[in-house]
């Protein structure tokens, strides 16, 4: 549900008024429906690499209706610009300016995505400019969109196709609904692993999954977002919010696990429970956090340590009992909640971000381990999200930090959820040890 | 056989009929849950009974994940009920997350009722009846039903028979004020108009048993209750309920000095020294609980745990009205009848669960048990019953601690002691056997038999 200013700007005389006055215009995004269209209209590919080429005959046989060049005056529903031969700065000039010319035919809700290699592996400073060009451009293209459009990149290491099984993933995520609060983010895909699901609604069918945190706020909805994708659910809150974990666990069709995750044996616990209960373990996320804020000069021992066994010191001990059983070695996914706070860093904020901060450290230091087994580690950083914890923020405050994106809103719980369902399914193998913002690019700390 | 009635129908040690005949198959306590148990007028103050019973059952569906699944019954009761919940429990089935396809019927055996309801289900189970069952008890006496005076009533049913308006008036003038006052339930027993606290001070002061021993009791029902919380033991046995994730009655912090202090309530006219307080006495409480049963086949088709097996069960009732027995004595009767049936003393038990309807009541049965005359006379025996190893008494707390929402005691004892049971036996690698004995009102009681699955 959109916040009540969204919904107000959006129809009738507070559309009119809004436009007249010059006030914000968030959009109602466009989120994911099962068997809904992937776009809103057609996808322009442009680029002239080979990539670009496979890439398109890909995506016809997705039934999408796929041009190489735009018709004017033609609602688009995405534009993808493959840019991963580029030799040197000069070479944006055409594809971009090309993408340019189609910008205002872009349909609410569209996508642009850029599909492009990492200027870190580059081969000659030229390569380098000219890849890290990208991002820059991506960047500044996203907040120049409107009416709900998002813009992001796709980064192929260099080994990695353009049409390999998570680089197909990423562009099925991004130009879905499923991307809805993620705008002016890079995605690299670093493995050519990854399976494409046989029914693309129900990506985590056969799988089983556990949630922590799942009572409620962004938890729960992450476990009706599995569930949605085809999971069975393992839902893990504090014994003391098992009424609340019941509801969603029988909304879910799952089983309830009352479960302090600090407790030493909990990782333990967790496999023990969805092997004996479903037979198989492949997925964890961890969710369940706390805040305890407090300015660093006025913070006490029992705030900071809370905050940092929760939410950090808690997952590494989880993940080191999942690394060690013999029930997680198959295609096992692991993904963590971290938060922009940990990125940018927030006032009053030290232990949680400190915390978050820690979470990223993690994921990218495990997936190593996790690669092993055809596994990964991923984590999501949400920006300003619309869940009971915001709610709390003083209005005037809330207000200026639900504002401050290019989408000029707070994401949705379910936002967070659908990045961290893309990421525990197959056809994001090949993404590893990565860091999403789903922030709607949040303009602090960018 | 003595002429009582009473005794047990073979010495101990012999094998009894049951036992010879073909075996039925086993009815298995997968689990349970309840909801905490709050004092009456706390927590759960404007919660009706089929909102908690709804509750500790949509906790046990998500416990298990028997969600749209269609079990074959659910049983359960109230005691103190309201005559809009004739059918309390199928209505919490419907709105459960259940299958609408399960049949559910309640069932009202006083303070026996949650036991009640486990024994007829695993029966069904026993005779390939039904697969799976839920056997639950729930009780409100903040939300306990208020009835209008017999005058009222009177009234109120001749009026709709009144065809005419003069006749109307007519009957309408029988009415007094006092009709007016409504009636709250009584807790009294309705052939000796004894509250069950003063039945159970006549048995108190038969046996002496004093202010000490029974205080003592009570404090470690608390203390037992209180580590068990902090062990997590409960973790999956209970969900929490309107802001309650603990029972509400439990004192984690009392004392035998606090214990002390407290005046007595009941038997203050009876020659001598009263010894019962609110301390070691149960408080009108709210709550319900529920235990899932199944048969071997049903919990491994869904990989359930099988905690215990319920082995048997037997009923007993004494004569209180005339005095020759204490109101809550039949489970004195009904433990040594039914361990003679399968040849077992109290030693052969690695827990007994004996409810705390008072502290008095679990001292006066130990001493009945005890007594070496009790036993000659009264149960038919040689001697005395036996004696129960206090260590492995309540272990984890009971009534005097948790509350005692009438029908939901029964599926809080027997989830908590079929895990117990469990542990027990996984760790010792061998069968570990429980004891169940729950006295009621009537002069009844119902015992049973768990083992470890």
């Amino acid at each position: 549900m959109a916040d009540k200013y969204t919904q107000l700007v959006n129809q009738g005389v507070g559309k009119s008024v809004a436009r007249k006055l010059g006030l914000p215009q968030p959009a109602i995004l466009r989120r994911y429906r099962p068997g809904s269209p992937l776009v809103p209209g057609p996808v322009v590919v442009l680029g002239d690499s080979p990539a670009s080429d496979k890439l398109a005959a890909e995506l016809l046989s997705w039934e999408l209706d796929i041009r190489r060049h735009a018709v004017p005056r033609e609602k688009l529903g995405a534009i993808i610009l493959v840019l991963d031969n580029v030799q040197r700065p000069e070479d944006l000039g055409r594809p971009v300016l090309a993408a340019a010319a189609s910008l205002r035919d872009l349909a609410p809700g569209a996508r642009v995505l850029t599909v492009s290699r990492p200027a870190a592996t580059a081969a000659s400073p030229a390569i380098a400019a000219a890849r890290q060009g990208i991002d820059g451009l991506l960047r500044s293209l996203a907040k120049e969109l409107r009416a709900g459009a998002t813009g992001n990149g796709i980064l192929l290491a260099d080994d990695v196709e353009a049409t390999s099984p998570s680089a197909l993933g990423a562009v099925r995520f991004f130009l879905s609904g499923r991307s809805a609060f993620v705008d002016g983010q890079f995605l690299t895909v670093s493995g050519q692993g990854g399976t494409l699901p046989p029914q693309a609604d129900t990506p985590l069918a056969g799988k089983v999954a556990v949630v922590t945190g799942a009572a409620r706020g962004i938890g729960a909805d992450i476990a009706r977002t599995l569930h949605r994708d085809g999971a069975t659910l393992v839902v893990v809150d504090l014994p003391s919010a098992g009424d609340h974990l019941a509801a969603v666990a029988n909304e879910v069709k799952g089983t309830a696990l009352q479960l302090d995750i600090t407790r030493d044996d909990a990782g333990q616990r967790m496999i023990d429970h969805a092997v004996q209960r479903h037979g198989r373990l492949d997925i964890v996320i961890h969710n369940a956090g706390i805040t305890r804020d407090k300015l660093l000069a006025n913070m006490d021992p029992a705030r900071w340590d809370s905050v940092i066994n929760i939410n950090i010191a808690s997952q590494l001990r989880i993940n080191e009992a999942l690394l060690a059983s013999k029930h997680f070695r198959s295609a096992p996914r692991i993904v963590s909640v971290a938060s922009t706070s940990g990125i940018a860093g927030n006032r009053g904020q030290t232990n949680y971000a400190a915390s978050k901060g820690g979470v990223m450290g993690m994921v990218r230091a495990t997936a190593s381990l996790m690669a092993g087994n055809g596994g990964s580690i991923n984590a999501v950083a949400p920006g300003f999200i619309e869940t009971e914890m915001t709610s709390r923020i003083p209005l005037a405050l809330r207000e200026t930090a639900r504002r401050l994106n290019s989408l000029k809103q707070g994401g949705q719980p379910v936002d967070v959820a659908e990045a961290i369902a893309f990421l525990a399914s197959d056809a994001a193998a090949g993404i590893n040890g990565e860091v999403l913002r789903v922030c709607g690019q949040n303009l602090v700390g960018a | 056989m003595s002429s009582d009635g009473q005794s047990a129908p073979a010495p101990a040690g012999t094998p009894s009929n049951a036992a010879a005949a073909p075996a039925p198959r086993r009815a298995v306590i997968v689990g349970g849950n309840r909801i905490p148990f709050a004092r009456a007028g706390g927590a759960y103050a404007k919660s009706s009974n089929q909102d908690m019973l709804t509750a500790a059952l949509d906790g046990l569906i998500a416990r298990f994940g028997l969600q749209d699944e269609r079990l074959g019954e659910v049983a359960a009761g109230a005691v103190l009920k309201h005559s809009r919940d004739f059918n309390l429990t199928r209505e919490a089935v419907l709105g459960s997350a259940l299958s609408a396809e399960t049949p559910a019927y309640d069932l009202q055996q006083a303070c026996a009722t949650g036991l009640e309801t486990l024994v007829g289900l695993s029966n069904k189970i026993r005779l390939g009846q039904i697969d799976s069952a839920v056997a639950g008890g729930v009780d409100s006496a903040s939300d306990a039903p208020v009835v209008v005076s017999e005058g009222l009533r009177d009234v109120i049913l001749d009026l709709n028979r009144a065809r005419k308006l003069p006749q109307r008036l007519q009957i309408l003038s029988r009415l007094r004020p006092k009709d007016l006052a409504p009636l709250a339930p009584g807790t009294a027993e309705p052939r000796t108009g004894l509250s069950m606290g003063e039945h159970q001070a006549l048995t108190t002061a038969q046996w002496k048993i004093t202010r000490e021993a029974q205080d003592e009791l009570a404090l470690n029902s608390h203390r037992n209750l209180a580590a068990a919380y902090e062990s997590g033991f409960f973790d999956d046995l209970i969900t929490p309920y309107r802001g309650l994730s603990r029972d509400g009655n439990l004192r984690a912090d009392t004392s035998a000095d606090k214990l002390a202090s407290l005046k007595p309530v009941f038997g203050k006219n009876l020659g001598v020294g009263a010894t019962m307080t609110a301390g070691n006495s149960t408080p009108l409480t709210d709550g319900a609980s529920t235990v899932l049963l199944a048969s071997d086949e049903w919990a491994d088709a869904r990989d359930l745990p099988k905690l215990a097996v319920v082995v048997d069960a037997e009923a007993a009732a004494v004569d209180f009205v005339h005095g020759k027995d204490g109101l809550l004595m039949a489970p004195v009767f009904a433990v040594p009848r039914l361990l003679a049936r399968h040849g077992l003393t109290l030693a052969d038990f690695d827990f007994i669960e004996i409810h705390e309807a008072f502290a008095a009541t679990v001292l006066s049965t130990l001493a009945a048990w005890e007594d070496e005359d009790f036993g000659r006379t009264r149960l038919g025996l040689d001697g005395a019953f036996g004696k129960v190893d206090r260590a492995r008494l309540n272990v984890n707390g009971s009534s005097l601690a948790a509350g005692h929402p009438f029908a939901a005691t029964g599926g809080r004892i027997v989830a908590s002691l079929a895990k117990l049971l469990h542990a027990k036996g996984s760790s010792e690698g061998r069968p570990a056997r429980g004891l169940v004995s729950v006295c009621a009102a009537g002069g009844l009681g119902v015992v049973a038999i768990l083992e470890s699955a």
